[in-house]
């Protein structure tokens, strides 16, 4: 083998405490090596030429680049090596970056270091082997999971790109969290005017199948071609015959039923419609509180239906889908305020929530968009609205920033003295956190035209009065005193945490999530909407908090990933999979059991049962080869030859 | 169990009736306090507030006697006592802390220290919540009563034992026993104004105010407390804090070993409700009223 050897300098990064130069003339001791040199920039396009004219000009046949990281660069030198010829997995990285300059300061051991982790790369490309990539066919269709404002983007964006689309919803309606608002920062635009569009969009559109009241049951397969199964819960009303006029709920007699489109701030029927905007505009029975379903005696939905679409006795119904890859954009829920026992822990009836008081606001909401006290129906006069609820607080476990809250605060108290024009609000805040475009603008607006009066400090309790109103007992923290305020209605900005079962689903997508049940994306900054798993991509909240514009800009780019994907016909495979050495192989089937991604299978080879790798759906992550108790299964690229030699390299000195 | 009593320096004084209902509320129910010899004042906030060192000598003579006294429980009715000898006991465990409140003592104190508790937990350790419904002779129902503990008898809460520092509930759970109803009262654990009635009485008596203008809007018919100093503010300076409230009280506050001692049939005189600023009668005449109606 002939062997060239790079020691990036980058820049002064790892030239700053490795004698780049010093490794460069130690590697050409290693076996093999014909040629080493130090450049400054390695990853610029010069210094990529320069590995090609190398390749050329002493005949290499494999490649090691001393540098950073291979996370970032090791796929850009791969292209490198095959541009000149190579196949790319003749060529190894040695990373004296990040395990070597960055973190110690010593020049000598550093770069004694540098030239013992160089000395391995070298042992191990010696034992590489050229590795050739299979190709498949993709199945042209996308899943998308959870119907809120991301969801509905992706879903009409793939969908006028010519990509069928499965979109998948938990609720009986799609429109997610956004449908439930009355008006959005920071215009002020009637939410369900300009999502109402897209929904019924969502309806019409003839590359969309929807799913709702349905959820993900079970996934399996790889990018390109996975196979979903969704489980269709049993909404006791036949949608195909249902036409949505609603009569059954005006005669439900079960009229106590918790109203959950409302956030609870009123009551509905058994079988109902969320709202008059929702899409399916379908009925559905809730089991809980149905007469009919818990004692047997009603049925009065199925006497007054005039299509006769009410079925008591539906149950689930779990269908399978086809899909070539799939956008999770499920959302997020409050986090459990009551918590907050200062705050009255959800005991007081006017101590609400920020989505409680958006469904006062709302026309369609239980008050018919007058803002009355919960408790006794009365028109608020002082309002209290407090932000940071859940949100920054790592005493009650949530540090991180819900993001839209001091937005959407400020939008309430404009919306509250426009209800109620002789009201005053006011507003404990921490900061005020408004870095969008006319966002800073719209909060100022609150103070400065509408009267809003801004208390940047917490609160530390909020009691009844007994007399009907509730005190607010806080901080000003800028004029450094403590204040009291009598409020009618306290509204609590409440934070925002992963939606309900988001880390089953990420589970079963196979997606990493943090510790708050947000889905990891692949890189912070340059892969936002993707995931560590092909194939699998990010839209909304689901990532991590943001407002409504950022979401549906982020649903656009999911859908823009999807046809860069959709555009090839066929993909090819990471050839880093495992392979079954049959002679080895005892058929013990440990490898299966323990493949978390069903990429082995047995097979039969004149009559012996044996595993066998299907490489498309090999991920590569080598657990089968720690588990075979033959060493039968090796890990291409990872071969248990490859890594000791590398351990030799380091240890026979 | 054998208890040892420290009453502290206002059942000596300002707080006599406490002292008596106490004493006779324990007796009645077979808890035996046994008033520690020759102790000395807990130091309260002087002392603490200028030398912890200082501080922690004070209440290491008091845990010493108590110690020596052979008692494996020492209890206080009151709040400020209750936390000094509990802060005091838990920093003598460091040894270095120790060893400079010992050069302090004519005698270093004995080794091992008997707990520290208040007398509510006291009685609630010995007899459970159906025992005293047990002991019930005069029924409570029909009393509004607001619990008010103050700020400092659940704080800190991994020293004071109260469970949830903000929303304890040991002394409703008392007086429920006995038959009164206890209001879900959301200011039990705010501060009084406490020792500010001396320099900024406008302090306390705002405070205060607020106190028992909540518990008149919810209509207690009195206030239950547990510490000498919150009675004091909430009682005697009543007239002060009505004025600072702007409203008009007559409210009574008791210690809840009163209010007990009235459920277990002992008279007024033996639970020292004379001793009260706003007289008790109220509440006596509806006690009278709702017996006679069952």
């Amino acid at each position: 083998m002939r062997i060239g050897i790079f020691i990036c300098h980058c820049g002064s990064n790892i030239a700053g405490t490795v004698d780049c130069a010093r490794v460069a003339e130690i590697s050409t001791g290693f076996p093999d090596v014909v040629y080493a040199t130090d450049p400054v920039y390695t990853c610029a396009e010069p210094g990529q030429a320069a590995i090609e004219a190398a390749i050329h000009d002493h005949r290499l046949d494999g490649v090691v680049v001393a540098s950073c990281s291979p996370r970032m660069h090791e796929p850009t030198f791969r292209r490198t090596v095959e541009r000149a010829g190579l196949n790319r997995y003749l060529f190894e990285m040695a990373n004296i970056r990040e395990h070597v300059s960055w973190i110690g300061k010593d020049r000598d051991a550093n770069t004694n270091k540098a030239a013992e982790l160089v000395k391995m790369a070298v042992a191990k490309l010696r034992n590489n082997r050229p590795l050739l990539a299979k190709s498949f066919e993709v199945n042209k269709k996308v899943l998308i999971v959870g119907g809120g404002v991301a969801g509905i983007q992706a879903a009409l964006d793939c969908a006028d790109g010519g990509v069928p689309v499965i979109l998948l919803e938990r609720e009986s309606t799609i429109g997610g969290k956004m449908a439930k608002l009355d008006k959005t920062f920071p215009t002020v635009d009637c939410s369900a005017c300009i999502l109402g569009p897209k929904m019924v969009d969502v309806a019409q559109h003839p590359n969309i199948t929807l799913y709702a009241y349905s959820e993900l049951e079970d996934i399996s397969g790889y990018i390109g071609n996975f196979t979903v199964k969704i489980r269709k819960r049993a909404t006791y009303v036949n949608w195909e015959k249902c036409t949505g006029c609603g009569a059954c709920s005006e005669k439900c007699p079960s009229k106590k039923t918790p109203d959950t489109f409302n956030e609870l701030t009123g009551v509905t029927t058994a079988i109902n419609i969320p709202f008059p905007q929702a899409i399916p505009k379908k009925a559905v029975i809730s089991a809980e509180h149905c007469r009919q379903l818990t004692k047997g005696k009603c049925g009065v939905c199925a006497k007054i239906c005039p299509t006769g679409a009410v079925v008591y006795d539906m149950q689930d119904d779990v269908v399978t889908e086809e899909v070539g890859c799939i956008i999770a954009a499920t959302g997020y829920d409050l986090m459990d305020w009551t918590v907050y026992r200062e705050y009255g822990g959800g005991q007081y009836p006017d101590v609400i929530t920020s989505l409680q008081y958006e469904r006062l606001l709302s026309t369609s909401g239980p008050t018919g968009g007058h803002i009355r006290r919960p408790s006794d129906g009365l028109e608020p006069k002082h309002i209290v609205f407090i932000q940071c609820v859940g949100s920054r607080d790592k005493s009650v476990g949530r540090p991180y920033c819900s993001g839209f809250c001091c937005m959407y605060t400020a939008k309430q108290a404009v919306l509250t003295k426009d209800h109620l024009p002789f009201s005053q609000s006011y507003v404990f805040y921490m900061d005020i956190r408004a870095p969008g475009k006319l966002y800073d603008e719209f909060t100022r607006r609150a103070v400065e035209e509408y009267g809003v009066e801004y208390i940047r400090g917490r609160v530390s309790a909020v009691y009844p009065d007994g007399e009907g109103a509730y005190v607010v007992m806080g901080v000003d923290t800028l004029l450094g005193r403590s204040v009291e305020i009598k409020a009618d209605i306290v509204v609590l900005a409440v934070g925002i945490e992963a939606s309900r079962g988001a880390a089953a689903l990420a589970e079963k997508l196979r997606i990493s999530y943090d510790n708050y049940g947000f889905f990891m994306e692949s890189h912070v900054k340059l892969k936002p909407v993707e995931t560590n798993t092909a194939g699998v991509f990010l839209a909304g909240v689901c990532q991590g908090a943001k407002d409504i514009p950022a979401s549906v800009a982020q649903g656009s780019a999911t859908a823009a990933k999807v046809l860069a994907l959709f555009a090839r016909d066929r993909l090819e495979n990471d050839p880093q999979t495992a392979q079954v050495d049959t002679r080895r192989c005892v058929g013990c089937g440990k490898c299966i059991r323990c493949c978390p991604f069903g990429a082995l299978k047995e097979t039969t080879i004149r009559g012996e049962i044996k595993a066998d790798v299907i490489e498309t759906v090999c991920q590569g992550c080598g657990l089968c080869t720690t588990t075979c108790p033959q060493g039968a299964v090796q890990l291409s690229h990872a071969t248990d030859n490859q890594i000791l030699a590398e351990v030799n390299a380091l240890c026979r000195c | 169990m054998t208890y040892a009593y420290y009453p502290g320096c206002s059942a000596k004084g300002s707080s006599t009736d406490y002292e008596k209902s106490t004493q006779a509320v324990c007796d009645f129910l077979g808890l035996t306090l046994v008033e520690m010899p020759d102790w000395n004042c807990c130091g309260s906030t002087p002392a603490h507030a200028v030398d912890t060192e200082l501080s922690a000598a004070l209440c290491a003579r008091n845990l010493d006697i108590a110690a020596r006294q052979g008692a494996e429980m020492l209890l206080t009715p009151c709040p400020s006592c209750l936390s000094n000898l509990k802060h005091a006991a838990n920093r003598l465990e460091k040894p270095e802390f120790r060893a400079r409140v010992d050069a302090l003592l004519d005698n270093p104190a004995a080794g091992n220290f008997p707990a520290v508790t208040s007398v509510m937990q006291g009685i609630a350790a010995h007899c459970d919540v159906n025992d005293i419904a047990k002991h019930i002779r005069k029924n409570l129902k029909g009393l509004k009563l607001a619990a008010y503990y103050g700020c400092l008898m659940s704080r800190p809460a991994e020293l004071m034992d109260f469970g949830d520092p903000e929303n304890p509930s040991l002394m409703e759970n008392l007086l429920a026993a006995c038959g009164a109803e206890m209001l879900d009262f959301p200011l039990k654990t705010a501060c009084c104004g406490a020792s500010y009635g001396i320099p900024e009485r406008a302090v306390t008596a705002r405070l205060s105010g607020r106190i028992l203008k909540l518990a008149a809007c919810m209509q207690a018919d009195a206030v239950a407390v547990a510490c000498p100093l919150c009675q004091m503010n909430l009682d005697l300076r009543q007239p002060q804090a009505a004025k600072a409230a702007d409203a008009f009280f007559n409210m009574p506050v008791l210690y809840f070993t009163q209010i007990m001692g009235l459920a277990f049939g002992l008279s007024p005189a033996a639970l020292g409700l004379e001793k009260l600023r706003v007289s008790a009668d109220s509440l006596l005449r509806k006690l009278e009223a709702e017996g006679g109606k069952s």
